[in-house]
């Protein structure tokens, strides 16, 4: 796929002869719609794995483009657009669409035609966007999604007669189905021949006035015969019992304890059975490299190092699995409905609740799903407080310390182990940080009113195990890609950070490397807080992701860098104390240790000022707390 | 006409009614949307446009914020939002 911004007037040369002189260039469809209208299902029936996430310059708000394989072998090249309700261009979301659609945006070309999509059962109330979109004048295929659904509710349309009052073809179709899409093929087809689009039969309303707006979407549904489908039946029944003041907050508690032991305990054979891998593996190539040092740094340093990262896969896998398929349920907005009171209590809004789940698994991508939240402040809050959350990088920390340093014993009968017990407390330290971290920012630099909270409810779906696919192919992607740049990069620097100087041709012990050498720099640093240099270039490291600590103190100490094994429990055990385990576990609880957060953040924000306002905070309380930790364990000892 | 006094707890009859006074169930007719601009056009592209009928429908467990049936569609409002909203 190439390159999806810009698209020089010279890039076609290359694309077998047109039959029909076609344009030499690249040719762009902008898919625009409400939110809710089945927007991204849409795209991903058209586009399928050919998609690729990619930023507008200048702004925050991020777009995928997608490739559609056209006959002929001709390609086109769609825009998702974020989905609004106008194009008046008040929010960032509404301005990049305008923007967009009226060729302002930098490298991206005017569309050369528009999918407009709407959705048939609630159609009087998103014809309202058609109004802005067609006088656009750009051809324009009108898309009336959840055909289905209207049909199974009794609702009916007639579709030639709308075609004609607005001017424009119509497609009446199901994309979560995959019904009715051929014309969507046929108009893209058509498109880039260069259709000029037809006036409308109907005058469009002045496109500012939304009352006047909505009348004019009324008496079109009046002349084209629409009728509305009967309301949702299931999602009422099933909102009786979501939303039941007593069954709704037992089984919200549900739900996020099921998360929680899915990404615990149902990953754990997925984990173990990638950890053989690794290990197995690490043998076999061993074998195969007849040269002790490259052996070395392939098998300790770049096959452990990537390796004790990749086993977080799965994790991560399940925790957007399920977080898959609480969105496209519809269960996700009643969760966010039922957290917006406790929300509201430390300033924030039910909005916050989706993203602070996710960061569970991993701060990145909770960052991104705080765009929902229309109130910027709100916003800026939930992002500075995400990376709180403990995220599954933490994990392979707290195992191997609390392992090393947490007798396993029982606290409350067979229930809960003492281990299990730090652990969870680990969590609790996180969420409380967090909530007292919004508290703060919302009564002071972040103060706001309380925001409106306006939060559409969609009816129930059955999430579609294509679109769930297609999510976890991406999630994948984003976290093999970090792990084969930034990991490998990092594991193999300490590698051979280690093995130098050379001693009359060998490697020195790692006393003497260039390693130990950085860690006594930094060592009277973090000596207060109990850690030695060793603990030191483990920290210097985790600054670029957090699991690396592990892998680089394995690397260190010359053992196997695994969080389970208790040769490297064991050296641990020698080198911290008490005092200092319990600040290395706090440490980590609180500080901001992840390059690829601090990047998003800065993305998201858009500018240096809050991911180093974060940085400063975050690490700043790690270090207060972690010393403070240490003094009382110390004492207490 | 209704006349309103400046009480301090003026009983329904005296004042307009809002969005919070519906009973489930309940609809009512919107007539305006005592909302800062920005906030009152997000409300308006949601349904909540003067002249349309409003249904109050389930709430969240303690009863808020609540959601309203409008033009097809339902919407969470906050209490203090919902209050805003003017029925006539």
């Amino acid at each position: 796929m190439g390159d999806c911004h810009g698209c020089p007037a010279n890039s076609l040369a290359t694309l077998p002869p047109p039959s029909f002189g076609a344009p030499p260039r690249r040719h762009i469809v902008a898919i625009v719609g409400p939110p809710n209208s089945g927007k991204s299902t849409l795209f991903n029936r058209l586009t399928g794995l050919r998609q690729k996430v990619a930023n507008f310059p200048g702004v925050t708000v991020e777009h995928r483009m997608g490739r559609v394989k056209l006959e002929q072998g001709r390609d086109v090249f769609v825009v998702d657009l974020p989905g609004v309700y106008s194009l008046t261009p008040r929010t960032e979301d509404e301005r990049v669409t305008h923007d967009v659609l009226s060729g302002q945006m930098k490298d991206i070309p005017r569309p050369d035609a528009v999918l407009l999509i709407l959705d048939s059962t609630n159609l009087s109330r998103h014809l309202v966007l058609a109004a802005p979109v067609l006088s656009l004048g750009l051809p324009t295929l009108v898309i009336l999604n959840m055909a289905d659904d209207l049909k199974s509710r009794g609702g009916e349309l007639n579709v030639a007669e709308l075609a004609m009052q607005l001017g424009s073809p119509v497609a009446l179709v199901s994309a979560s189905k995959g019904v009715g899409l051929e014309k969507i093929f046929q108009f893209l087809s058509g498109a880039t021949l260069g259709a000029a689009p037809q006036a409308p039969l109907i005058q469009l309303p002045v496109i500012q006035d939304i009352p006047k707006c909505r009348a004019w979407a009324t008496s079109v549904g009046n002349k084209t015969g629409y009728h509305a489908p009967a309301p949702p039946l299931w999602t009422r029944r099933l909102d009786a019992f979501f939303l039941h003041p007593v069954a709704g907050p037992l089984v919200f508690l549900l739900v996020v304890l099921a998360v929680f032991q899915t990404i615990f305990k149902g990953a754990k054979p997925l984990m173990d059975a990638i950890d053989e891998a690794i290990k197995h593996s690490g043998h076999w190539i061993g074998h195969l490299l007849p040269n002790e040092a490259l052996r070395s740094l392939v098998v300790d340093g770049v096959w452990k190092g990537v390796g004790s990262v990749l086993i977080f896969l799965p994790q991560i896998l399940l925790l957007f699995l399920f977080i898959g398929v609480l969105e496209d349920s519809g269960y996700l907005a009643r969760a966010a409905l039922i957290a917006d009171r406790t929300m509201a209590r430390f300033g924030l809004q039910g909005k916050s609740f989706i993203p602070l789940l996710s960061a569970y698994a991993c701060a990145v991508p909770a960052i991104m799903a705080t765009r929902t939240i229309e109130s910027k402040r709100d916003r800026i809050a939930t992002i500075l407080i995400a990376p709180f959350m403990t995220c599954s990088a933490r994990l392979p920390v707290y195992i191997l310390i609390i392992g090393a340093f947490i007798p396993d014993r029982r606290l409350i009968g067979s229930f809960l182990g003492m281990q299990a017990a730090a652990m969870l407390g680990l969590y609790i330290l996180g969420f409380v940080a967090a909530m007292l971290t919004a508290r703060l920012l919302k009564s002071t630099v972040l103060k706001s009113r309380r925001s409106s909270f306006m939060l559409e409810m969609p009816p129930y779906r059955w999430p579609t195990a294509r679109s769930l696919a297609l999510r976890l192919v991406d999630r994948s992607k984003v976290f093999l890609y970090r792990a084969g740049t930034v990991i490998l990069g990092v594991a193999i620097v300490i590698w051979v950070l280690s093995n130098l100087p050379l001693n009359h041709g060998k490697p020195p012990a790692i006393e003497h490397s260039i390693t130990a050498g950085i860690g006594h720099l930094v060592e009277p640093a973090i000596k207060p807080l109990g850690f030695n240099w060793k603990i030191g270039i483990g920290l210097i490291t985790s600054l670029a992701a957090r699991e690396t600590m592990v892998s680089s103190l394995g690397t260190i100490y010359g053992i196997e860098g695994d969080e389970h094994s208790p040769g490297l429990q064991q050296a641990l055990r020698q080198d911290l104390t008490l005092g200092g385990a319990v600040g290395l576990l706090v440490f980590f609880a609180f500080a901001m240790q992840c390059m690829s957060t601090t990047a998003v953040v800065r993305r998201e924000t858009g500018g240096w000022f809050w991911p180093a306002i974060q940085f400063a905070y975050m690490t700043g309380l790690a270090y207060i707390c972690a010393f403070l930790a240490n003094k009382i364990v110390t004492f207490w000892s | 006409m209704q006349v309103s006094f400046k009480k301090r707890s003026p009983s329904t009859k005296d004042r307009a009614k809002n969005l919070t006074e519906l009973k489930p169930g309940e609809a009512g007719v919107l007539q305006k949307l005592d909302l800062p601009e920005d906030d009152a056009r997000r409300l308006m592209e949601l349904g909540f446009i003067p002249g349309h009928s409003v249904t109050r429908g389930l709430s969240a467990p303690g009863g808020d914020p609540r959601v309203f049936r409008v033009d097809g569609s339902e919407v969470a409002l906050r209490r203090e939002t919902a209050l805003k909203l003017i029925l006539r």
